[in-house]
């Protein structure tokens, strides 16, 4: 049984702790907004991006100068998988979600007898990964002094994942991230990202998609496109994952923050019971003490 | 004048989105200025200036980096790499980009195509940069 003094010195610990987590959700929150924010407000250039896309590559067709990005070199041997994860832990299952949906991936295509590489963007990811597939990670980014997200940290992934790509390091190309649904719920998802797949786009709605005029040709925009749709890709993933990674540490906060609080009820309970059972304790002493003489 | 909706997006946010009367994009294959009811057109964009002429006659103008613009009769859309209205624009941010494609090129690990776009680019930077501080 634990002295007064032990559950006094207990009480005060967690009510700190619960002071902690009540002060991370609440800045949990704060950035959560903000991250919802650049994630909306980066919406519209993806959707122009995907829309004129899908119209270029119709036009171009699937004939042999689609450029190599789209259609990929023709193998399927040799698979790379980027994956984001938050650099901060403390935020429930969301890291270990991300790092354990792309291990059975990988698990599956080493089943298959595929070579696997991976890239790790974030501390979080690349220390559960590491674990397992230590010898398969080819690389890391690190997005640690990075306070706010911007376009040239994807264009940076973009552009190492491409010249890969030219120096035939790998065949297909998969992003994995986790796709922001609400505050309570954050799917681990991966994307293709070479070859891409172009989004098959509404069928050509507007008539005046048919006579665009194209300068330079269709083909040599589309060069230009793709590298460039895959940064888009790359930045919305991290901007989901931020939001992600805010919604579910504000919600592991406030599981922690209602636990504390049982927990500071329960030992406040005991706490109380013991210091009533000495009272009782002195007050029969003193009575017996009195009866005595 | 006839007016049309202009939109200059880049990826982290929609910059500007107005009626305007008349817009000089620096495409890849020259100058061009778009004006309503232009055919349709779609066009990478280079390293350049854009200058956005609003219905009141006011005139902004914005560097950019790269993009692609989606010209249409009824509107124009610059899907533009990144943007910033000259005003906010000082010299470093160009010199930086220069000094990145330099050591990028310096690197020499890239097919020749690769290079030549690089080359290329870098011509088009270091003559933004001449533009820009003659402003």
């Amino acid at each position: 049984m634990p002295s007064l003094k032990d559950l006094k010195n207990r009480i005060a610990s967690v009510k700190a702790t619960q002071k902690i987590t009540k002060a991370m959700k609440m800045v949990a929150a704060a950035k959560l907004r903000r991250a919802q924010e650049a994630a909306e407000a980066a919406r519209p250039y993806s959707q122009r991006m995907s829309a004129v896309l899908s119209n270029i590559a119709a036009a171009v067709g699937s004939d042999d100068s689609a450029p190599r990005l789209m259609t990929g070199n023709g193998q399927n041997q040799t698979h790379l998988l980027v994956v984001c994860t938050a650099e901060r832990g403390l935020c429930g299952g969301f890291n270990s979600q991300i790092a354990r949906f792309a291990r059975d991936h990988v698990r599956k295509l080493l089943a298959e007898g595929k070579t696997v590489k991976i890239v790790c963007v974030g501390k979080k990811g690349f220390d559960i990964l590491r674990r397992e597939f230590a010898s398969l990670i080819i690389d890391r980014v690190d997005l640690r002094e990075v306070k706010k997200i911007g376009f040239e940290n994807a264009d940076q992934i973009g552009k190492k994942i491409i010249s890969l790509f030219e120096k035939n390091e790998f065949d297909v190309c998969t992003l994995f991230y986790s796709e922001f649904k609400s505050v309570i719920s954050q799917v681990p998802t991966a994307l293709q990202l070479i070859p891409a797949a172009v989004p098959a786009g509404a069928e050509q709605t507007d008539a005046a998609a048919a006579i665009y005029e194209y300068e330079p040709d269709a083909g040599e925009i589309l060069n230009d496109l793709i590298p460039r749709n895959i940064s888009v890709q790359v930045f919305r993933a991290l901007l989901e994952n931020v939001a992600g990674e805010m919604g579910a540490k504000m919600s592991a906060m406030d599981n922690a923050t209602r636990n504390a609080g049982d927990m500071i009820n329960k030992l406040t309970l005991s706490y109380n019971r013991q210091r009533q059972a000495q009272i009782t304790k002195e007050l029969i002493e003193i009575i017996s003490g009195a009866e005595a003489l | 004048m006839a007016d049309f909706n202009f939109e200059l997006v880049s990826p982290e946010r929609l910059l500007l989105s107005e009626r305007v009367s008349e817009v000089v994009l620096p495409a890849t294959e020259g100058e061009m200025t778009v004006m309503a009811n232009h055919a349709p057109v779609m066009t990478t964009i280079k390293p350049g200036i854009v200058t956005v002429k609003a219905v009141d006659g006011q005139v902004t103008r914005y560097v950019v980096f790269g993009g692609f613009a989606d010209i249409l009769p009824t509107g124009c859309t610059l899907l533009a790499e990144s943007a910033v209205p000259v005003s906010e624009m000082d010299a470093k941010q160009i010199e930086k980009r220069i000094d990145a494609t330099k050591s990028e090129l310096d690197a020499n690990s890239h097919s020749d195509e690769h290079k030549t776009r690089l080359e290329s680019f870098l011509a088009e930077l270091t003559q933004l940069n001449e533009i820009v501080v003659a402003f």
